[in-house]
């Protein structure tokens, strides 16, 4: 057991401050055993949001030392013995009180998606798929929704003015699951992903991925996809060609 | 219809330092500018020099000036694609006709793209370090929606690639005639095959042959060329730099050969 020094930042949507603590640690805790026994011995009012302590749930977002990560998912022994721990909230939303924050934008962000379509021949049971076709949307199903993507890009936490044209990391691999699905109907996934989600505003820096703690490619896998199927519609003239000398785009089969 | 609460939009927490980073943050972005810059400013002087690009007796070509189109090339580099243009002004080289190809599928490359926009506009610098712009479009409008061109760069590059590897098999030429290996032979096979890898890597190239797919089961070759192509995809970046200094050590192998500043160390022939 040693004590290590802690800054937390506490207060809430009129003001606050890092606030200091030397609290006890032992060995192999992460940073929310470190936040919940200062609520248990010295900040019992301290505002923290979290529920599986397994890196699964995605609530505890928060950033440590600066760097966007999960609570439960920062060891302890990854910091030098005597360095001070630095707590604060994310950064990119609103903050309610503590580390806790107001992370409705990704909700509303997620409810402009136009849901799966499935093609209109087919009834609930009947749908058929092989596992080499899925298995890139399945990726981004791993997806467990801390929004640290969303909170680490830099279009929108160094641009809030971004935040309406603008839907985010963890929105892209939405659109990107659903354009690679393969019993999605719908065709305009990609001109959504420009038009609607923003997605010019990616400059892909890769912090996303670098972030993400499902270690899912989204910068790589799904952001860079997007912007080349979007290359093959709207700005390839071989594949302008070759589509309107195959009539590519009204063969079904050939996607 | 359902309506949900709005609810006015709160402030952020008030934090007052821009970062609270403590690792060296600031050191990928340092490294990446100096590597990127000391790339460019040898490019720069070396599309200058317009001297000492060919070594007749080995038959190497410099990187920088292949393939040699015009009129003013030094007699015997210009290979299969000829001499199409005339003779140049004296301010201009033969280089400065081709280095538009690979420079612009580099400069439009996803990974040369994340390293300059850290390293050279700070957009960020680092995750979670303020970007340094008060407005910020990203690529939505002119001049960075230009980035999309790297399709047409990437169909250049293939080409390039092809001329690149005639060089390398041309340069096995021996001082006597007939077959010879000399060390800068196999820089330039070198070079070639980091090229490749490069050019192969290539985010565009992995979606035209398979990416845009929506059922694989359906494309058994384009997938297993996707699968390929995904596996020097995710070592773009190693690539990208590999090759960034085999082209600059194979045409300044070259350039000293060509001066006479070093003799070719020949293995055979």
């Amino acid at each position: 057991m040693t004590t290590r020094h802690f800054r937390v930042w506490r207060g809430d949507d009129q003001g606050g401050a890092l606030t200091d603590y030397d609290v006890e640690v032992n060995e192999g805790e992460v940073v929310l055993d470190i936040v919940h026994r200062l609520q248990a011995t010295q900040a019992p009012d301290l505002a923290v949001r979290w529920n599986c302590k397994a890196g699964k749930c995605g609530s505890c977002s928060a950033e440590i030392n600066g760097k966007p990560g999960l609570l439960c998912m920062t060891r302890m022994n990854t910091f030098g013995p005597d360095e001070t721990v630095t707590v604060t909230p994310v950064r990119t939303f609103p903050v309610m009180r503590d580390l806790v924050t107001d992370v409705s934008f990704n909700y509303e962000k997620a409810r402009e998606i136009p849901a799966f379509a499935p093609p209109a021949d087919l009834k609930p049971g009947e749908y058929r798929m092989q596992q080499v076709d899925v298995e890139r949307s399945q990726e981004f199903r791993k997806c467990i929704e801390c929004f640290l993507c969303q909170n680490t890009c830099h279009v929108i936490r160094d641009h809030e003015e971004n935040k309406a044209a603008f839907a985010g990391p963890r929105f892209f691999i939405r659109a990107a699951e659903l354009d690679m699905h393969p019993l999605d109907a719908r065709d305009d996934r990609k001109e959504f992903a420009q038009e609607e989600q923003g997605l010019g505003f990616c400059n892909i820096t890769k912090c996303c991925t670098e972030v993400c703690p499902e270690h899912i490619k989204i910068t790589d896998n799904a952001i860079i996809p997007m912007k080349e199927r979007v290359v093959d519609r709207k700005y390839d003239p071989l594949t302008w060609l070759g589509r309107k000398i195959f009539r590519r785009d009204q063969l079904e089969s050939q996607k | 219809m359902t309506t949900t609460a709005t609810t006015p939009p709160r402030p952020r927490a008030a934090i007052a330092e821009r970062t609270l980073r403590t690792d060296r943050w600031w050191l990928a972005p340092l490294l990446t500018f100096l590597g990127l810059a000391g790339f460019l400013v040898y490019a720069t002087v070396r599309i200058f020099v317009n001297d000492n690009y060919w070594v007749e007796e080995f038959h190497y070509l410099a990187p920088f000036y292949s393939p040699c189109l015009s009129e003013s090339c030094a007699p015997g580099s210009s290979h299969f694609l000829g001499q199409p243009f005339p003779q140049l002004p004296s301010w201009m080289s033969p280089a400065m006709l081709v280095l538009a190809l690979p420079g612009g599928f580099r400069a439009t490359c996803y990974y040369y793209r994340k390293s300059y926009y850290r390293s050279f506009w700070l957009s960020p610098p680092a995750c979670a370090v303020p970007d340094g712009h008060k407005k910020y479009t990203g690529e939505t409008r002119f001049p960075l929606l230009i980035q999309n061109v790297h399709r047409y760069f990437f169909y250049a590059a293939v080409l390039v690639g092809l001329v690149l590897t005639y060089d390398a098999v041309i340069s096995f030429h021996g001082k006597e005639g007939g077959f010879g290996i000399g060390l800068g032979s196999l820089i330039l096979v070198v070079n070639a095959v980091l090229i490749w890898g490069y050019t192969l890597g290539c985010h565009s190239c992995r979606n035209i042959v398979g990416g845009r797919l929506t059922h694989f089961s359906k494309h058994p070759i384009r997938y297993w060329m996707w699968t390929q192509v995904g596996k020097l995809n995710k070592r773009h970046q190693l690539f990208a730099w590999l090759s960034m200094f085999s082209v600059v050590i194979a045409d300044a192998y070259v350039w000293m050969v060509a001066s006479g500043a070093i003799n070719d160390l020949r293995i055979f022939n």
